[in-house]
């Protein structure tokens, strides 16, 4: 009986819960992005969708996608991926508005 | 002879861990595929913005944001099968993965409808309406093309994937004791979705 418990507390995420809020959480974000777009916010708007659009794939990778119950070299992977892609980004519009 | 045969077939070699992060570095040249094209689009929206503006107000809003919900719950329905299977829920993740393949179908068919709405307005590369327009108009619906047919691509390559991954369930390749196969295909799945979360307000929301 105590092996049963134990087992049962060493594996955690076997419970539909936490999908389900994080769900939830994305729709909302959904709803709320739907909502500002047709807020004439002017050169805001394109930065709070962005933001939004952010904190719903942060949801995805760390909840969906396991991150957060991952080892340390996965996280680190995809910060590093994520890394270059905001340096390409960055070296991209410094050079455009320059022209 | 007959003693090693025998600890080859016990010792089965397995490695969740490195299949996961196989699945992560494949995953990563996905980032690069889109990645490239985010940044053309970027470009182009920077030196067209009024344009882009412009072209956008024909974005049926009501299906992308359809398809944004119907993307998301299917996200939901492949990770709780992954739960379902952990659980020793065989005919529950079958049905869940099963739901997720219904919902990639569903937004396919809305896309369909889109593009044809889209097509059936002038809106398609080369058509002499669309090339009347100024060249921030073209570059949109050009970018809206290749981008939305290039994830609609992924998610038919995701549903074949999730079709495998029943087969595999029914088979037991997959069992409560050995998902990583579905958890690879969860991964695909999620990142198609994360696609779409930037693809939804960058193409519908920017009137």
């Amino acid at each position: 009986m105590e092996k049963q418990i134990a087992q049962h507390i060493e594996k955690p995420g076997h419970s539909y819960g936490k999908y389900i809020v994080v769900w939830l959480a994305l729709l909302t974000l959904t709803a709320i992005t739907a909502v500002v777009a047709g807020v004439n916010l002017g050169e805001v708007t394109i930065v709070v969708a962005l933001i939004i659009a952010s904190v719903k794939s942060y949801l995805v990778l760390t909840v969906f996608m396991h991150l957060n119950v991952e080892s340390k070299p996965f996280k680190i992977f995809v910060m590093v991926a994520l890394f270059f892609l905001i340096v390409s980004i960055v070296l991209l519009f410094s050079d455009f508005s320059n022209m | 002879m007959s003693t090693q045969e025998h600890t080859a077939a016990a010792h089965v070699h397995r490695d969740d861990i490195g299949s996961r992060m196989g699945m992560w570095l494949f995953l990563f040249t996905e980032l690069v595929l889109f990645g490239g094209l985010f940044f053309m689009y970027s470009v182009y929206r920077y030196l067209h913005h009024q344009d882009f503006y412009i072209a956008a107000r024909s974005m049926n809003v009501f299906i992308g944001t359809t398809n944004t919900i119907i993307l998301l719950t299917s996200s939901l329905t492949i990770a709780l099968s992954i739960v379902a299977m952990q659980n020793g829920k065989k005919i529950l993740s079958l049905i869940l993965q099963g739901t997720t393949v219904i919902f990639g179908l569903v937004f396919l068919v809305n896309k369909y409808f889109e593009w044809m709405a889209e097509i059936h307005h002038g809106n398609f590369p080369g058509s002499p309406e669309l090339l009347s327009q100024p060249p921030g108009h073209i570059l949109f619906f050009g970018l809206y093309y290749v981008m939305t047919g290039l994830h609609g691509l992924h998610v038919i390559i995701g549903m074949v994937i999730i079709m495998f991954m029943m087969r595999f369930t029914m088979k037991d390749v997959i069992t409560p004791d050995q998902t990583v196969k579905l958890e690879a295909a969860g991964l695909y799945w999620h990142l198609v979705d994360i696609i779409w979360i930037f693809l939804f307000p960058l193409f519908y929301l920017i009137t």
